[in-house]
């Protein structure tokens, strides 16, 4: 691993940054409407249940931890779809760059800019609805390192998808926060699921995640254990989908797809 | 210009099928240290093909390619550390600036001073002015001469253009000429070019090989081989060459 050939994907991506505000804004602005919207939902479900359980952390929380998976996924997919827009393949991948230097000068960027977000995120969540991720211990690291994790895979497994398809296949990336979500539990007990949807939960590392985040407001232990096998499920991911990264680039060199990428020639 | 005798590429036996019909067919050649060899033929003929084969972007069905003596398909980063392109069709991204382009490159090929090294390809290739200026913004002409910045920008000991004076003005053309014989008069490496200007192959190139079909069917010195082939001029020679080539095309080849 070179890193200074990482470390020009990296500087490509800041020098995009750098001189457009129409890439930094939407690092905050859905944040900000979502903390928003979720904040306000929570204050009302505190006024009008009178069961004095705190809406805050547990939905207020998961929002904001959710947004920070799909933050990182964004992160590495916005950093290749730069590559795909400026129809730079060819230039990138006729030099000395490894695949490896490629993803994880990719992955740096998604975790640079995922970080901005989840500052402005708990900035706004705590300023504003009292929320603090000291309610949930140590236990926050976990939480936060296998949702990286589950969003640095989903955004390679994302690229990869796109760099078979064509560019096209693009809408096919953005909703997949959105599928995923349902089976992962972030807004209730995986244990309301059907036995199928609970089925694919336990092979979703962000599932154990919000379990263990409303074990920990409920006042229980986290649960440490599961925690692990989460992390030990995202770190299985990200390794799958890197392969699965490399293989479609073997495919495309095989078939000349980076030589003539454009959505009117992959097929 | 005086080729030394170690080649900076060599191409041993190339063949590209697409779906059973070959883009390109055992071809076989070397371009050594201090020489330009032009690589000629008619659209299709798989000049495009082979050269993004020598540049690690499409995968040989078989063959080989060397780069200064080191396997392409075994250790591609170290091969292609040593090479550089500029191609009509792969322009510089538009959305970053002259400088900036000029620095990611030049970090991916690891190069030493890289600051120096950029101030002396933007007075080089006239780009002073434009170094804060998006590269998509710029005329043609302008972005020709920044991608051969890029593709100088790590003294590549094997250079490819393809088609690298196109759609660009005569004028333009004479200086970027001049500038790619320079280079090559260092004895700093070897180029393969692609071009439809025979004039510009004619003065620049000191071999030239056409491709018909895949295959190598000439290959020579371009001042003597019209007169070899009995034509008037390097133009005839190719117009011959390629409407051979149409004449008995049994089917056009997708990539080639």
């Amino acid at each position: 691993m070179n890193p200074s050939r990482v470390g020009a994907i990296v500087m490509r991506q800041f020098y995009l940054y750098r001189g457009s505000p129409q890439r930094i804004l939407p690092m905050f602005a859905w944040v900000a409407i979502d903390i928003l919207l979720w904040g306000f939902i929570t204050r009302y479900l505190n006024q009008v249940s009178h069961s004095g359980f705190n809406f805050v952390p547990a939905l207020l929380g998961a929002v904001l931890l959710w947004d920070f998976l799909t933050r990182i996924m964004q992160g590495v997919t916005m950093a290749f779809f730069e590559d795909v827009w400026s129809r730079n393949f060819l230039n990138f991948f006729a030099t000395p760059l490894r695949i490896s230097e490629y993803l994880s000068g990719l992955v740096l960027t998604g975790i640079a800019s995922s970080l901005l977000g989840l500052i402005a995120m708990l900035i706004m969540a705590s300023a504003v609805f009292g929320l603090s991720f000291l309610t949930f211990g140590a236990a926050l690291v976990p939480f936060l390192l296998v949702l990286f994790l589950s969003g640095i895979a989903l955004g390679i497994f994302g690229a990869g998808i796109v760099l078979r398809l064509g560019p096209a296949s693009e809408w096919l990336i953005w909703p997949i926060p959105s599928l995923v979500s349902p089976f992962a539990g972030v807004f209730y007990p995986i244990a309301v699921l059907p036995g199928w949807m609970q089925a694919i939960s336990r092979v979703l590392p962000p599932s154990y995640v919000f379990e263990g985040m409303r074990a920990v407001v409920a006042g229980k232990p986290a649960p440490w254990d599961r925690l692990a096998l989460g992390g030990g499920l995202a770190l299985i991911y990200v390794l799958l989908a890197c392969l699965f990264f490399a293989s479609v680039y073997r495919y495309a060199i095989r078939t000349g797809l980076i030589a003539r990428y454009s959505a009117e020639t992959v097929s | 210009m005086t080729a030394s005798s170690a080649p900076v590429l060599s191409v041993q036996g190339l063949r590209k099928s697409f779906g059973g019909l070959a883009a390109v067919d055992d071809v076989s050649f070397d371009v050594a240290a201090g020489e330009i060899v032009g690589l000629l033929g008619p659209n299709g003929a798989g000049k495009t093909t082979t050269i993004n084969m020598i540049l690690g972007v499409l995968a040989p069905t078989s063959g080989r390619i060397a780069i200064e003596g080191v396997d392409l398909k075994a250790r591609r980063s170290l091969a292609l550390a040593a090479t550089n392109f500029a191609a009509v069709y792969a322009p510089l991204p538009g959305n970053l600036t002259v400088e900036q382009n000029l620095r990611v490159f030049g970090m991916i090929y690891g190069v030493k001073n890289l600051s120096q090294r950029i101030e002396e390809l933007l007075a080089q290739y006239d780009l002073g002015r434009y170094r804060r200026s998006k590269a998509g913004v710029l005329s043609s002409g302008e972005q020709t001469r920044l991608s051969l910045a890029k593709a100088m920008i790590n003294r590549p000991r094997l250079l490819l253009l393809d088609e690298p004076t196109a759609s660009i003005d005569p004028s333009t053309a004479r200086d970027i000429r001049a500038g790619i014989e320079s280079f090559v008069a260092q004895g700093q490496g070897g180029v393969l070019w692609t071009s439809h200007n025979m004039y510009e192959v004619e003065e620049v190139c000191d071999r030239v090989l056409f491709l018909s079909r895949g295959k190598i069917v000439l290959e020579g010195d371009p001042k003597r081989l019209p007169a070899e082939h009995g034509a008037a001029s390097l133009d005839d020679l190719f117009v011959a060459v390629a409407h051979e080539h149409l004449h008995d095309q049994p089917q056009r080849v997708a990539g080639a």
